[in-house]
């Protein structure tokens, strides 16, 4: 072996060659079989991509670096199901470009979050923490209350994430900035809720989150996106295509880490 | 004095060199810093000055500062100062040289301005958004260029081993870069942009270039520095070729599967984990044959370590390496990792990686470099060297105990379930209960940068020709004789 890598290390650009080779090996064995999503991804009933709102809200959560301290996965270990809910399933983020599951709790998993909490908490919260929570170590984030949303150009954000899978039709893309006012301000536009609803489902949550009116601010978006997280997919019929005697929706589940 | 050196000076091309080891000692400093500064956030969130200055935006300021301007330019500098001595040749091109400078400083400056902005794609140690992506690649593939040309045009028969493990990390690091980087700018005036994959596909690429960023740029460039600091500072040859060789290419294989580990009871598909953690436990073994190999180097030096601060920081450095390297197979195991993933156990293991390894290794070459750069016989003080040696490492113990403890006590206490089968702490209280750890750990990274200002001190007075002449009785009574001559 040695005669041999003595030759091996008189040649760079073999030497370079053999690297390249040997550093490729594990990557594609664990990453080119995932894009067989049928095997990875478990399809469940509910999941759709988010409201022009809630990507302007996810997009606030990247921006603000809330996964520096905020996990989106709940693991099937006992403690977590009972603290937060169902393990997260890989369908729920199938949408997120990319994944906030995150590394870290300095804070408590989000993965669920929403519905937990009423809007006027996540406001008051959000603005300042230790209001709501005493013991908080959260950064407040007041200036979101006062900064407009970003709606301008979130059909042409749309359209990238089109572009990479995510199933937005050309309607939802044309009607992006409508949807979007709608979602947060819903005084004298009915006519826009219902657009909303028609393209997006019964289920959105549109309503002034941040108690304003006025103005569909960063804070409307963060908190809308807060409030659909965890909520989209339909655990009863999620149930059926899990093996009997698995987790059951809201039942502490059994702790798959085992003796 | 610098008459001692200029006989090497054109031969070697160190203007860019010394260029690299001003940034690192400044790029140490400030990240060093940034993350004293983000630890004090999480004891007293007073300090989370919002929008720019809050925690969530300032902590990738701190990882990139440490990371790659920190130790990226220290990487740059030693190779830049390695191949050319073990090529016995001068860098394929200076012009080309310098531009990896400036484009790479520019790149940490664009970079680290946008996170304060709030441009980031939020992908840990990725977090730079596309246009400093593409700058970065342009940058990369110069520094490439640069390096490989100075290996193909070197004077030696044989590519040393410290070339090898430089070469593996410029090479992997381009590849991690381009697999983890795919992604679509909203327009070309937008900063904002949406990676192609999504969710558990955007998981593994991210946490196989993340523990590779770890692997490559944090291992594999600092054990290029290992195989040729240490022996030159012992003055005595790399203990084994044979374990090099090994030590070589089953880290470089092994090390990219292990990735997986990050993503323990995920909706990671189960295979991919498992296979994630016997990775990273076989990885064990090439890490400690590379730490055995840069340890026993000093076999039949080991009394140096008594009068050379300088070989003791290097030392010190690659037994954090073995430290880190037990540690983390240990936690990559599921059972143990289902306690210490997401808590502060990661984090002081990383750092204890990061202020141990990475730190002490990259000192120890600058510590070696400075005098000979800057044509000095000596540093200004050896001392000053034992200071910033004892006080950085009460500094890590302060921190890695601090996080070994509030991280294993959080995941206990999250797992905690009270006589009536509920649980027993809300998270707040889990929280609360961090907060000294918190305070120690902050007390840790200041002793550490106090540790780093007291080098920059040392540089300084190094760099203007000083010496400290109570240090050196020797060259007090020299100079003195030469006054009277």
């Amino acid at each position: 072996m040695l005669h041999h890598h003595a030759k091996l290390e008189r040649k760079s650009i073999v030497m370079l060659l053999f690297i390249i080779v040997t550093v490729l090996v594990g990557g594609i064995v664990e990453i080119i079989p995932l894009f067989r999503s049928e095997t990875v991804i478990e399809p469940v009933e509910g999941v759709r991509p988010y409201t022009p709102l809630e990507l302007a809200g996810y997009n606030i959560y990247i921006r603000e670096g809330c996964y520096n301290c905020h996990s989106q996965q709940i693991r099937p270990l006992r403690d977590e199901v009972a603290r937060y809910g169902h393990y997260s399933l890989a369908a729920e983020s199938m949408y997120d470009h990319p994944f906030q599951w995150g590394s870290k709790r300095t804070g408590p998993d989000l993965a669920r979050v929403g519905g937990r909490y009423s809007d006027d908490w996540h406001v008051a919260h959000l603005k300042n923490p230790r209001s709501v929570v005493p013991e908080s170590i959260m950064p407040t984030y007041s200036f979101l209350a006062n900064n407009q949303a970003e709606l301008n150009e979130i059909g042409e954000h749309m359209k990238v994430l089109k572009m990479v899978g995510v199933p937005y039709t050309d309607e939802q893309i044309a009607n992006a900035y409508v949807d979007g006012m709608a979602q947060a301000h819903t005084e004298d536009t009915d006519e826009n809720v219902a657009g909303l609803l028609e393209r997006y489902g019964d289920k959105i949550n549109a309503r002034v989150f941040d108690g304003n009116p006025e103005m569909v601010t960063e804070m409307d978006a963060l908190v809308a996106y807060l409030q659909v997280l965890g909520t989209m997919v339909d655990f009863s019929s999620a149930q059926s295509i899990e093996p009997a005697g698995d987790v059951a929706a809201d039942a502490p589940a059994e702790d798959k880490a085992g003796e | 004095m610098s008459t001692t050196t200029s006989d090497v000076a054109p031969r070697y091309n160190d203007d860019v060199v010394r260029l690299f080891t001003i940034a690192t000692v400044f790029w140490g400093v400030v990240g060093f810093a940034a993350g004293v500064f983000i630890a004090l956030q999480l004891a007293f969130p007073a300090l989370n000055f919002e929008p720019y200055l809050n925690f969530g935006r300032l902590r990738p300021l701190h990882t990139s500062a440490v990371i790659f301007a920190f130790g990226g330019s220290a990487l740059f500098a030693t190779s830049y100062y390695v191949v050319q001595r073990t090529c016995q040749t001068r860098l394929f091109s200076d012009g080309l040289a310098l531009f990896t400078f400036w484009g790479y400083q520019f790149f940490i400056v664009i970079a680290a301005l946008g996170y304060v902005l709030g441009v980031t794609q939020g992908k840990e140690y990725a977090e730079p958004e596309w246009y400093a992506d593409l700058w970065l690649t342009v940058v990369w593939v110069a520094y490439l260029v640069v390096f490989l040309g100075t290996v193909i045009k070197r004077k030696e028969p044989h590519i040393y081993v410290a070339n090898w493990f430089y070469l593996a990390f410029i090479i992997t690091v381009a590849v991690l870069h381009l697999g983890n980087n795919v992604e679509i700018p909203v327009s070309l005036t937008s900063a904002k942009s949406y990676p192609v994959v999504s969710g558990v596909q955007s998981a593994m690429i991210q946490w196989w270039y993340g523990h590779n960023a770890v692997g490559f740029f944090l291992t594999a460039g600092f054990l290029g520095m290992m195989y040729y600091f240490v022996p030159k500072q012992a003055n005595r040859p790399v203990y084994s070729y044979r374990l090099s060789i090994l030590h070589f290419w089953s880290l470089i294989f092994i090390y990219i599967w292990a990735g997986p580990h990050h993503l323990h009871y995920t909706a990671l598909p189960d295979w991919a984990q498992t296979l994630g953690m016997t990775f990273s436990i076989i990885l064990w073994m090439p890490s400690w044959g590379g730490m055995i190999n840069g340890m026993m180097t000093l076999s039949g030096a080991w009394d140096k370590l008594r009068t050379d601060p300088v070989l003791r920081f290097m030392i010190i450095a690659v037994a954090f390496y073995g430290m880190s390297t037990f540690e983390g197979p240990m936690m990559s195991i599921k059972a143990v990792n289902s306690l210490s993933h997401y808590t502060d156990w990661t984090i002081g293991h990383v750092h204890s990686g990061a202020l141990g390894w990475v730190g002490f290794i990259s000192f120890g070459a600058l510590y070696y470099l400075v005098p000979k750069l800057w044509g000095r016989d000596r540093l200004y003080s050896l001392k000053l060297v034992n200071v910033h040696l004892w006080v950085a490492t009460i500094g890590i113990v302060l921190y890695i105990c601090a996080m070994w403890v509030s991280g294993i006590m959080q995941g206990l206490m999250w797992k905690s379930y009270d006589s009536m089968g509920f649980l027993e702490y809300s998270f707040v209280e889990t929280v609360v209960e961090m907060h000294i750890f918190y305070v120690i750990r902050a007390m840790g990274g200041v002793l550490y940068l106090t540790g780093a200002l007291i080098m920059a001190y040392n540089f300084i007075k190094t760099v203007k020709g000083e010496v400290r002449r109570s240090e050196y009785p020797e060259m007090t009574a020299q100079k003195g004789t030469e006054a009277l001559a």
